[in-house]
């Protein structure tokens, strides 16, 4: 039988954070940037606008919030997609490993990004 | 103990046995497992969204570069089937928030419908504002 681990309740409730946020935070932001503006629906807008707007203290935190849950979502998700869907429930050390893995050098990524430059 | 577990743990002796594509069986499992795949597409959009950030703070070269990438055929495809999994994500998760946290006000429950409403009413409103927040209209 697999023993539960101590993280699990926490990582549930980042798994769950991530799932609201993601909800209402990706579709709008899906929709103006991959696809009304490449496709021509609403003008981009001008540089001087967007670098104000992404610049901004809360904008980096919102985002910061958005990626580090939504790359922890995924991972949680994922691990158990691979787990049931895959029937690879023996290798759910590795598969958990990978999953928590990337989403740590996703989120790494994002705070270099989000806090670090521009 | 699960069933699952039940299972394992006297392995040898009694492995039930489910297809790889058990998934496939019933139109409930493959929404299942369409709505799990939604990940996938959710960890590609905040990678997106991380390139387009990044580009902004590099400057205005970059920021063009990153239209130019964006307007490709092949990323705009990912992007729609993208929209249609989160999408998905969306509704599904409303859906089960009254179920994952039944809220009580003055000793009733809450109707599930009001909850999933007010969501809805709230994704409006936040999605109005980051639209205008970066369109600028």
């Amino acid at each position: 039988m697999r023993r539960r681990r101590p993280v699990e309740p926490l990582v549930w409730l980042l798994f769950s954070g991530g799932g609201v946020v993601t909800a209402i935070l990706v579709p709008v932001l899906l929709v103006l940037l991959g696809l009304a503006f490449p496709l021509g629906w609403i003008d981009p807008p001008p540089y001087e606008h967007i670098h104000a707007v992404l610049g901004h203290w809360i904008a980096r935190i919102v985002l910061l919030g958005l990626c580090v849950l939504g790359f922890v979502h995924w991972a949680h998700r994922f691990r158990y997609t691979l787990h049931e869907g895959l029937k690879l429930q023996r290798l759910d050390a590795q598969i958990s490993l990978l999953c928590y893995g990337l989403a740590l050098i996703g989120s790494v990524w994002a705070v270099y990004i989000l806090l670090f430059t521009g | 103990m699960s069933v699952r577990q039940t299972a394992t743990a006297v392995r040898g002796r009694y492995q039930p046995r489910i297809s790889l594509w058990w998934w496939l069986t019933k139109p409930s499992y493959l929404l299942f497992v369409l709505r799990e795949l939604s990940s996938v597409f959710i960890a590609w959009f905040i990678v997106f969204l991380l390139l387009f950030v990044r580009a902004v703070y590099q400057g205005e070269g970059q920021y063009e570069r990153f239209l130019d990438f964006a307007a490709n055929p092949f990323v705009v495809f990912v992007n729609l089937v993208a929209l249609a999994f989160v999408l998905l994500h969306t509704v599904t998760w409303f859906v089960l928030t009254p179920q994952a946290l039944p809220l009580h006000l003055r000793g009733r429950r809450v109707p599930g419908g009001l909850i999933i409403a007010s969501q809805y009413v709230g994704w409006l409103v936040v999605s109005a504002f980051v639209f205008w927040l970066v369109v600028g209209w």
